[in-house]
């Protein structure tokens, strides 16, 4: 894996230059960064792309976007192969070095107050802003839902210009024009029918200069993308044959484990590590940031070795029930972050008041696979093996712990067993090069426990909203909506070392950008000043917002005695928002008779999304019979794989919303394992039946966009079915569900 | 202690204790059953004893001495799959992947026992296995895919 394979042999072919379009920016950002693969290719080789890897044993496809499970890989995969013409199934895939060249031009955008529906010029220059900024500090970075839209063209320029440059060389090699060559499945075919494949032309490309601006096929003309066809990983993962972190196995290497303060930073009064040392295949125990590391010759004699350190912690922190009135208490002017939307005068809105207070709790990403990374320190070099959605940024980070130069630190990015924003995060990385230096020459595999993954997570932030509205002649006439919450930005920021600035538009996302046009309409953001360590959540702030937005809106509605559909479709000044919600309610039959329902919209990573829940009360209690989902996202490039991807973000959704949420005592997480941090389980799953409009617009990733309707669509079915408003999650506090 | 793991037979020098899933994780290097709690919440480390899917981490390894132990490895190969692999292939349930090893040994051992399975009787042994990408939806149309093929 990695770029340890890259560098012993190999040929790259492909667009110097990454994607096209590029027509305005400083002198830096014009320039084309380094290749990373240049720097370690044998000498007598020539590179041309970071994207395409010819060399006698075949092709090798470099997919930078960290797969978590979502399918990046793949996705990227099939980009490259339908200009490329070769067949993803059957080439390597790698998802190369750490590099500036990877860098992400759309997620910086997704940090600026620009709505979505917006194609203003002033939103399309910030996007571009967005560009400009990625690639100015190599911003190599997968998050957002960006990996489509990022790598949509970029990568099937790449794959042209490969596939023209080897045309180039095979024209010189058999003695014919270019024009009369065509491409399938790894070959260059000659008019005779002759073939040559592509990896018998690498002495040929030698001297064939790069060809580049290779026009792109139209869509019409793919085989692959917009067609079903099979994710790259589906074979080995339903085989048990795909590999994670957490398989990774090396000579010598040693198995470790940690043991660290659950309140980051807050000291160690006592610490008896003799009984773990006695135990059998214990090398050591060894001190650690915030705590200490078993080193073992496997992970189940390292976890029992770390329960038997004993242990008492120094320091603390809040308890979450001391944070919803310091929630409550930061909605002041002194606290306030932003106020992106704030339309007519809310505070003279004429009509019939409505309030209503919204809470959500922390949340835990906890990712299937437990955090773990492998490192192995020597001197000259340092070698990574993790998964993570920000490789350069791990590079830096052991760099600091080794006091190397972060050139010679190579992480090797793995695919993982889930993240939902988990692989952002590097503790366990930064833990295990702290043990490495300690061990020149050995690699070590840290593994958490699940109760340490689960006491130390960096969390989805607790949020509070109060709604006030007014409604009059059945319409909705005013929505005021403040929300405070902690800054992610700030948070996960001050954690790599960097500085943010202005407002978190994560705090308000999702709902100041609500496509409604509601007569007098204001958004305000409240920032709560940092305690706990908070992170990206699957949908970030839409996550809160959509419920706090989409179930406070539904309670005016309700007062104002509308219908939940016919109100949103009138108020909604966006028409692809609007044909999303007309689609929804088609496909349940909104108009006709029915069981309890709800509705909800939202429109989050330029993704408009509607959802209709239906749900039944039962003695047993609330059962979730149903759930309808319409979004649109331009075009779609993976039947099979976006329909995976928007119902697993809308029950991901449901399952936290019902039951899941993280509390504190004095600072520490009271939850330790999947017992008392639940998630949606199959009897608790409804019928999901999903619908993609492709309207042609501009390309959208559906990783997240499919979570934030899905606990208002529940909310509002529940108070059709009893009447009760649910307005604190997780709603199994409130009510029973089957 | 002798263990037979997919019809090989292997002589250990095992702590009793140690969980079944980490001798075959860390000590024989079978990695398709996988660590994702410990406490049998999960279903992530599911294997089959003499056929009946068990959560390994909850499995002494003394108890599994005489057993016949099949992890997804011995279930089938990317070459030669067994239905219910071929059913996952086919409605390509997997996300990250992580729990579907363990979510393929619990279905083999469910349509081994009842070979047309009723929506209610697939929620009910499928219940202890968690996939925090939420693929149920397909997990259940995997499971009755491989139901009808075996049907005919
Ligand atoms: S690891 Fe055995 S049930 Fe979770
Ligand atoms: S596919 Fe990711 S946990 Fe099930």
């Amino acid at each position: 894996m990695g770029a340890g394979k890259i560098a012993r042999r190999g040929f790259l072919v492909g667009a110097a230059a990454l994607g096209g379009g590029i027509a305005f920016g400083t002198y830096l950002y014009r320039r084309t960064p380094e290749n990373p693969l240049r720097a370690t290719l044998p000498s007598g080789s020539t590179v041309l792309t970071p994207y395409v890897m010819i060399s006698a044993e075949g092709i090798t496809l470099i997919t930078p976007r960290a797969d978590v499970g979502q399918g990046a890989a793949s996705i990227q995969a099939h980009l490259l192969a339908e200009e490329l013409d070769v067949d993803p199934a059957k080439v390597q895939l790698d998802p190369g070095p750490a590099s500036p060249v990877y860098y992400n031009g759309k997620v910086a955008a997704e940090g600026m107050p620009l709505a979505a529906w917006d194609s203003r010029w002033l939103a399309q220059t910030g996007r571009s802003a967005s560009d400009v900024a990625g690639k100015l500090i190599g911003l190599h970075l997968t998050g957002g839902s960006t990996t489509v839209p990022d790598t949509y063209e970029r990568l099937r320029a790449a794959g042209a210009s490969a596939r023209e440059t080897l045309k180039a060389a095979a024209a010189g090699e058999m003695g014919v024009a270019v024009d009369q060559l065509r491409t399938e499945d790894g070959q260059v075919i000659g008019p005779d029918g002759s073939t040559r494949a592509y990896s018998d032309l690498i002495e040929a490309l030698r001297d064939t200069p790069v060809v580049q601006d290779v026009p792109l096929r139209a869509p019409e003309q793919w085989v692959r993308l917009g067609r079903k066809h099979q994710r790259t990983d589906i074979v080995p993962k339903s085989t048990g044959t795909f590999r994670y972190g957490v398989d990774l196995t090396l000579p010598n290497m040693i198995h470790a484990t940690v043991v660290t303060n659950p309140v980051r930073g807050g000291g160690l009064r006592r610490m008896d590590t003799r009984a773990a040392e006695a135990m059998r295949g214990v090398e050591a125990v060894v001190a650690i940031t915030d705590g200490a590391a078993v080193l073992a010759d496997n992970d189940w004699r390292a976890m029992e070795a770390a329960r038997a350190i004993e242990v008492e912690w120094d320091g603390g922190g809040p308890d979450t029930d001391a944070l919803w009135q310091t929630h409550a208490d930061a909605m002041t002017d002194d606290n306030r972050d932003s106020r992106f939307a704030d339309d007519g005068n809310v505070e003279t809105a004429p009509g019939a008041p409505v309030t209503a207070e919204y809470r959500v709790p922390f949340l835990h990403h906890a990712p299937l696979e437990p955090a773990n990374a492998t490192v192995l320190y020597q001197p000259e070099r340092t070698e990574v093996w993790t998964a993570t959605q920000a490789p350069r940024f791990v590079a830096q980070a052991v760099a600091r712990i080794t006091g190397q130069d972060a050139e010679v630190v190579t992480v090797h990015a793995l695919p993982a067993g889930g993240s939902f924003g988990h692989r952002l995060e590097d503790e366990w990385v930064r833990q295990a090069a702290e043990i490495a230096v300690q061990r020149p020459g050995r690699p070590i595999r840290l593994t958490w426990s699940r109760e340490q993954d689960m006491t130390h997570g960096f969390l989805r932030p607790m949020a509070l909203a109060r709604g006030h509205g007014t409604v009059q002649d059945k319409r909705v006439r005013s929505l005021d909506l403040s929300i405070a919450a902690q800054s992610v930005a700030e948070s996960q920021l001050g954690r790599a070392g960097m500085p943010s600035f202005g407002p978190d538009v994560a705090i308000v996302a999702a709902a100041w950008d609500a496509p409604y046009a509601i007569p007098d309409r204001r958004v305000t953001g409240y920032r709560v000043r940092a305690m706990v360590p908070v992170s990206s959540w699957r949908s970030v702030g839409a996550s809160h917002n959509g419920f706090f937005h989409e179930c406070f809106l539904d309670e005016l509605i309700h007062a104002a005695g509308a219908d939940p559909v016919e109100e949103r479709l009138r108020l909604l000044h966006d028409d692809p928002s609007r044909k999303v919600l007309e689609t929804v309610a088609d496909m349940a039959n909104w108009a006709g008779p029915a069981g309890a329902r709800g509705v909800a919209f939202v429109y989050s990573f330029g993704v408009p999304v509607a959802q209709i829940c239906e749900v039944r009360d039962t003695d047993g209690g609330i059962v979730i019979d149903k759930l309808w989902i319409a979004a649109e996202v331009g075009r779609v490039l993976d039947p099979v794989n976006i329909e995976a991807q928007l119902s697993g973000g809308a029950l991901f959704g449901l399952g936290h919303a019902i039951s899941s949420e993280i509390t504190l005592t004095d600072g520490s997480t009271d939850q330790t394992n999947f017992h008392d941090y639940e998630s949606l389980r199959i009897w608790q799953t409804p019928k999901v039946e999903v619908r993609v409009l492709e309207s042609g617009g501009p390309i959208r990733g559906a990783g997240e966009p499919g979570l934030p309707p899905a606990a208002p669509a529940l909310a509002n079915a529940i108070f059709a079915a009893t009447g009760t408003r649910l307005r604190e999650m997780p709603f199994a506090k409130t009510l029973r569900f089957a | 202690m002798r263990l037979t793991v997919n019809s090989r037979q292997h002589d250990l020098d095992v702590e009793d204790e140690m969980p079944l899933l980490w001798v075959l994780r860390d000590v024989l290097g079978i990695h398709g059953p996988k660590y994702g709690c410990g406490i049998g919440q999960c279903g992530a480390c599911t294997v089959h004893l003499d056929g009946v899917a068990v959560r390994s981490c909850q499995i002494a390894a003394a108890d599994a001495v005489g057993a016949a132990i099949t992890t997804i490895e011995g279930l089938g190969t990317p070459e030669a799959p067994h239905p219910v692999q071929t059913a996952w292939i086919v409605e390509q349930v997997a996300q990250c992947g992580y729990c579907q090893s363990g979510q393929i040994m619990q279905a083999a051992s469910l349509l081994a026992e009842v070979p047309n399975p009723t929506d209610a009787e697939i929620d009910d042994a499928m219940s202890g296995n968690l996939c925090r990408c939420a693929t149920y939806p397909r997990i259940r149309a995997a499971i009755r895919r491989a139901s009808q093929s075996e049907d005919s």
